[in-house]
C-alpha cells in the first residue's frame, strides 16, 4: 500500500496501549483524533519517570532536584521552539490549553489596544475557543465582529475583506488554520498579506494542524499561534501560545500572582521576563515533560509522513464512504483540500443515533456540533457525525466505521 | 425484556410515533429544543377534569429524543396534571429499557421537560426546582 510506504499505522499502534483495549468485546477503532489524540507509552514512561525521580517544583528550588525539573520544564520550551521554528524561546508560552492561550491574545493583547468602532475579523469556521474571546472584546470595547463566510463545502470566501476595510481600523484578524469540524484549511496566507496590510495582527489557532504537520510560524508569518498539548500526543492541562517576541514584550500579563513576577513589595510589583511574565503561579511543569517526549515521538515518526499519511487515509475513507447508501459528506468531496477529519451525515438517521450505534461496535466518533454551532447553522444542519484520523489510524479502523455504517441502516430500519 | 427487545420497541415508536400531531386549541403546550444534537419537540396537551385526556407531539431528532416522548404519550395518559408535573424522568428511562450515556439522558427527557414546560405554563404546576421558575420554553444546555 501507497500508505505503509510513508508511515505505518499499524505498527505505531503497539506504541499506543489504549488501542489494545476491547469495547464491548471488539477491538478499539479510535477515529476521534481530533477531539484528544491517545498517548504513545513514552510519554506516559517519561512523565512517570519525571515523578518517579525528578519532581520538586521549578524556579525556586537550589536544591538538585529542583534543578532537574526546572531544567526539565525549560528543556520542553526548548523543544517547542523548535517544533514550531520559533526565533527565540522566549516566544514559547506555557498555557492550560489552546482556548487559555487564545484568551491570553484577546485579553491582555487585543482588547488594550482596540476603541469602538475597530474591527475584529474572524470567520465562521471557528472552533469556539477562536470566537468566544473575540466576542468579549467586542463587547467590552465597542470593537465591531466581521465574520468571513463560507460556501456550502465550508470553504472559506475573501470577497468581503474590501468592505471590511473600508469599514474602520482592522485590529486582528483570528482564524484557524483547519476546520475541527469539516478539516479544510483556510487560504492563511493570503489572509496574513491582507491583515498586514492593515495593519491587524494574525492569531492563528493550530490545534489542529501541530498535531500532524510541519508548522513553522515564520514561514507562516502569523503574529500569535495557540496548539493543545492533549491532541499532540501529550498530556491535558498543557497548550503553547507562540507570540512574536516584540508583540509578547509589549503586552502586559494576563493573570498574576507568583512566578511571573520579578520583585514584589505590598504596593507594586515589576513583572518578570518573557516568557515568564505569561506564566503565572506553579506552572505544568510535568505535562511539559510529556509534551516534550510528544514532541520527541512525533520528530522520530515525521511530521511531514504524518501528513502525508492523513492525506491518504481520508482519501481511502472518503472514496470507502462514498459505498454506504444514503451518506452524505459534509465540506469538500475531495482530500486534497482538507486535513484527516471527516464529517457526514446520513439523510434519514439522526448523528446521535449513527454515533451510538457505532460504539456497539467499538467505533468512537463524534457527533454533534464539535463546538462550531455557528458553521453547522451557517451550513443548515443541526448535527454531524465526524470521525477524524492521526498517525495510528489505520484502513482497517475505516473498514471498521464503513462495516458499522452499514449496520447503523440495518439496525435503523432505512 | 432484553436489549434487543427494547431496540425493538424503541425503533418502533421512532418510526410510528403515537399521539403525532397537534391540536386545533390546546389547553398547554410548549416547545422543547436540544441544541447539542439539534432534537426538536413541540407538546400539546388536551385536558379532561383535571386529568391529561391527550398528549401530542411533533418533533424532529434522534431515534431516542422522538421515540421516548412517543412512549410518553401513551404514559401520561389519563394522570392528574398533578401527577404529570411530578413524573420522575427514571419512568421515562424504565420504558426505553435500555442503558443511555448521560448524554443521551437528555434526549430521552426532552419530551418530559417539555410537557411539564407546558402543564406549569398554562395551569401553574410546579417545575423541578433546579430549573428556576421562569422557564417559557425548554432548553437543554
Amino acid at each position: 500500500m501507497a500508505i505503509d510506504a510513508v508511515l505505518d499505522p499499524v505498527r505505531l499502534r503497539a506504541d499506543f496501549p489504549i488501542l489494545a483495549r476491547e469495547v464491548h468485546g471488539r477491538p478499539l477503532a479510535y477515529l476521534d483524533s481530533a477531539s484528544t489524540s491517545q498517548k504513545p507509552q513514552a510519554m506516559l514512561d517519561r512523565m512517570m519517570a519525571f515523578y518517579a525521580t525528578s519532581n520538586a517544583n521549578v524556579h525556586r528550588g537550589v536544591y538538585t532536584l529542583g534543578v532537574e525539573s526546572t531544567d526539565a520544564f525549560e528543556a520542553a520550551r526548548d523543544a517547542v521552539a523548535a517544533l514550531l521554528n520559533a526565533a527565540s524561546r522566549r516566544e514559547i508560552v506555557f498555557t492550560r490549553n489552546a482556548t487559555e492561550a487564545l484568551n491570553l491574545v484577546a485579553k491582555a493583547h487585543v482588547q488594550p489596544r482596540c476603541g469602538p468602532g475597530d474591527i475584529i475579523v474572524t470567520t465562521v469556521l471557528e472552533h469556539h475557543a477562536n470566537l468566544v474571546p473575540w466576542q468579549v472584546v467586542a463587547r467590552e470595547t465597542g470593537a465591531l465582529l466581521r465574520f468571513l463566510d463560507v460556501d456550502d463545502e465550508g470553504v472559506l470566501q475573501l470577497d468581503a475583506l474590501d468592505r471590511i476595510a473600508g469599514e474602520g481600523t482592522v485590529r486582528v484578524v483570528a482564524v484557524t488554520h483547519q476546520s475541527n469540524t469539516l478539516g479544510v484549511r483556510p487560504p492563511v496566507a493570503e489572509l496574513v498579506r491582507w491583515a498586514h496590510a492593515q495593519g491587524a495582527v494574525v492569531v492563528l489557532d493550530a490545534a489542529q494542524t501541530v498535531p500532524n504537520r510541519p508548522v513553522d510560524v515564520q514561514e507562516l508569518d502569523v503574529d500569535f499561534l495557540a496548539f493543545s498539548g492533549h491532541k499532540t500526543l501529550g498530556p491535558t492541562g498543557i497548550g503553547v501560545l507562540w507570540g512574536r517576541e516584540a508583540l509578547l514584550a509589549e503586552t502586559e500579563p494576563f493573570l498574576t500572582g507568583g512566578e511571573m513576577i520579578r520583585s514584589v513589595s505590598l504596593e507594586r510589583t515589576t513583572w518578570n521576563t518573557l516568557p515568564w511574565k505569561f506564566e503565572a503561579g506553579t506552572p505544568a511543569f510535568a505535562e511539559a515533560v510529556g509534551l516534550h517526549a510528544a514532541i520527541d515521538y512525533l520528530n522520530d515518526v515525521g511530521l511531514e509522513a504524518i501528513d502525508a499519511h492523513e492525506h491518504a487515509i481520508t482519501a481511502y475513507a472518503l472514496a470507502r464512504l462514498a459505498e454506504v447508501p444514503a451518506l452524505r459528506i459534509v465540506g469538500p468531496p475531495d482530500a486534497a483540500s482538507r486535513g484527516g477529519v471527516v464529517s457526514f451525515l446520513m439523510d434519514d438517521v439522526h448523528p446521535h443515533d449513527i454515533a451510538e450505534i457505532l460504539d456497539r461496535h467499538a467505533v468512537c466518533v463524534r457527533a454533534g456540533h464539535h463546538c462550531t454551532q455557528p458553521l453547522i447553522e451557517r451550513l443548515g444542519l443541526a448535527a454531524t457525525v465526524r470521525a477524524s484520523f492521526y498517525l495510528y489510524t489505520a484502513e482497517e479502523d475505516v473498514d471498521r466505521l464503513v462495516d458499522g455504517l452499514l449496520d447503523v441502516r440495518r439496525v435503523m430500519g432505512v | 425484556m432484553d436489549d434487543e427487545l427494547y431496540r425493538e420497541n424503541l425503533m418502533d415508536h421512532y418510526r410510528h410515533p403515537r399521539h403525532h400531531g397537534a391540536f386545533d386549541v390546546p389547553d398547554a403546550a410548549a416547545d422543547g429544543h436540544n441544541p447539542l444534537c439539534g432534537d426538536q419537540v413541540a407538546v400539546q396537551v388536551r385536558l379532561e377534569g383535571g386529568r391529561i385526556g391527550e398528549m401530542r407531539f411533533t418533533g424532529n431528532g434522534c431515534a431516542v429524543s422522538q421515540a421516548a416522548t412517543s412512549m410518553l404519550t401513551d404514559l401520561v395518559q389519563g394522570l392528574t396534571v398533578e401527577e404529570a408535573a411530578a413524573l420522575p424522568s427514571q419512568a421515562i428511562l424504565d420504558e426505553l429499557g435500555i442503558p443511555l450515556s448521560p448524554m443521551r439522558v437528555k434526549c430521552a427527557v426532552l419530551g418530559l421537560g417539555t410537557l411539564k414546560v407546558a402543564l406549569h405554563r398554562s395551569i401553574g404546576t410546579p417545575l423541578p426546582p433546579e430549573w428556576g421558575d421562569d422557564a417559557d420554553e425548554l432548553v437543554w444546555s
